[in-house]
């Protein structure tokens, strides 16, 4: 998968500790890979357009125009305006989770005990929520901001009933998931653990991330392609950056 | 779960008819009971909750599916706010089921789930920056229009992991209720949205009562 949608050497390859926060913003036309060095890692992930920051990613906007509840390689993310911030073009664990959300202070300490910085520096146990707080904080952004995330290396499941289940050891060592980015993207990440994970030692688990440009995309591409509305999800982005028309499916469009 | 109420319609402090592609903006007392009834059948109540004295406490459909541990909503189910407290819980309910992942509709997403063409057709979100712009008292705006319930909507999650709109299993003169543990700001949309065949084509009136 890597060699079709990436097109040249890492620009850069840097870790994400476990138990952390980073942000960034991406370009289109770059692909971010993010590989679980350990095993059983968890990247909660937020998006938001960095000319407009009240453009942001919409997990109902995504889920239903794609008629999914998991997301994995062929589906697009969007914002509430539309358009696509990023496609997943690689996912080795076939299932990211869209509802589980991240575990505030209460939860951490509740579930893996209390721990401070004073106490353990930098091994204490940070909670999603708060990382995600701190780190839209740096863009202006607060509390009202926080929407929806998702968890890269985590899958939560449903029964018939509707009932969800987390599934342990999703995410296997060195699985990777690529996103490559459709339009220009402030990324807000945290590797802090998922609330749902049962495990009886906090999961303090590093990812590795490296970004590279992407191939051009072709006209067969399988984000592109994976259904209708993407194809229009695509078209609005290329309005949106005011490009001529250089994908196949302008022609289903632009009639 | 389907349960019934004791609540009597005459009884009600309030009562106000929301139609189709108009917005409903108030205030929940703590202890105080809403029923958002289903006048005709089928419609969907698309429905945000803040906390009336710091609204940047809302509703958190992330954390009340987790928590309860099942994606649907029904009788019983406790409605958390992203601080994790209880905002309202589902007291009565003869519809059975309600939504939380399908969010509302916008212009803009209608363009990708319908055709380009919808982009200027009436939505949910557009009624709700309405009510925030109409509303200012409360100090919301765009950033406060967030994840939402839709309530009389059935929205199947398969174990496989696909979703979809199926038909309604509301109908006429079905209702569900909500006890405030909390004051909330109750900010509804009844849904304009004319290219889902989920309500059949047809948006519709509900009827909003609250009981002391």
């Amino acid at each position: 998968m890597q060699q079709q949608v990436i097109d040249q050497d890492a620009i850069y390859q840097d870790v994400i500790d476990g138990a952390s926060h980073w942000s960034m913003v991406i370009p289109a036309g770059k692909v971010l890979s993010l590989t679980d060095i350990e095993g059983g890692a968890n990247v909660s992930m937020l998006f938001y357009n960095p000319k407009n920051l009240l453009e942001r990613y919409n997990a109902p906007d995504t889920l239903k125009c794609q008629h999914t509840f998991k997301l994995t390689q062929g589906h697009c993310l969007y914002s509430d305006m539309g358009r696509i911030f990023c496609s997943i073009v690689g996912d080795d664990t076939h299932w990211i989770d869209s509802v589980g959300g991240v575990a505030n202070k209460q939860k951490v300490a509740q579930k893996w005990g209390k721990r401070d910085y004073q106490t353990d520096r930098n091994n204490w146990l940070q909670n999603g929520y708060d990382s995600l707080l701190v780190e839209v904080a740096k863009y202006g952004l607060g509390k009202r901001d926080l929407a929806a995330n998702i968890n890269l290396f985590s899958k939560v499941k449903t029964d018939d009933e509707g009932n969800l289940s987390f599934v342990a050891a999703h995410s296997k060592a060195g699985d990777s998931i690529q996103l490559r980015f459709e339009m220009e993207t402030l990324v807000v990440l945290t590797t802090c653990p998922h609330p749902m994970n049962p495990a009886t030692e906090y999961p303090n688990k590093p990812v590795n991330i490296v970004l590279s440009e992407a191939a051009a995309i072709t006209a067969d591409d399988q984000c592109l392609n994976s259904s209708a509305e993407n194809g229009r999800g695509f078209e609005n982005n290329r309005r949106y950056s005011c490009q001529h028309s250089h994908h196949q499916h302008t022609a289903v469009v632009g009639a | 779960m389907i349960s019934t109420s004791q609540f009597k319609a005459e009884q009600a402090v309030r009562s106000d008819t929301v139609f189709a592609g108009d917005y409903y903006m108030q205030v929940v007392k703590a202890g105080q009971t809403l029923r958002i009834l289903d006048l005709e059948g089928n419609q969907a109540a698309d429905t945000l909750f803040y906390n009336a004295h710091d609204p940047s406490e809302r509703y958190s459909a992330m954390d009340t599916i987790r928590e309860q541990g099942n994606v649907y909503l029904t009788t019983g189910t406790q409605l958390l706010s992203n601080d994790g407290n209880l905002m309202l819980t589902i007291s009565a309910d003869t519809c059975g089921r309600h939504d939380t992942l399908g969010g509302a509709c916008a212009t803009e997403s209608n363009t990708v789930r319908y055709a380009l063409e919808k982009k200027c057709m009436h939505a949910c979100r557009d009624s709700w920056l309405l009510a925030v712009a109409e509303n200012p008292q409360y100090g919301l705006s765009k950033r406060d229009i967030t994840h939402n319930i839709n309530f009389f909507m059935n929205v199947p999650v398969s174990s496989e992991g696909s979703l979809s709109f199926a038909d309604g299993i509301s109908g006429a003169g079905k209702y569900v209720e909500l006890t405030a543990a909390m004051d909330v700001i109750v900010l509804l949309s009844n849904c304009p949205q004319l290219n889902n065949p989920c309500n059949a084509y047809n948006p519709t009136a509900v009827e909003m009562l609250i009981w002391d």
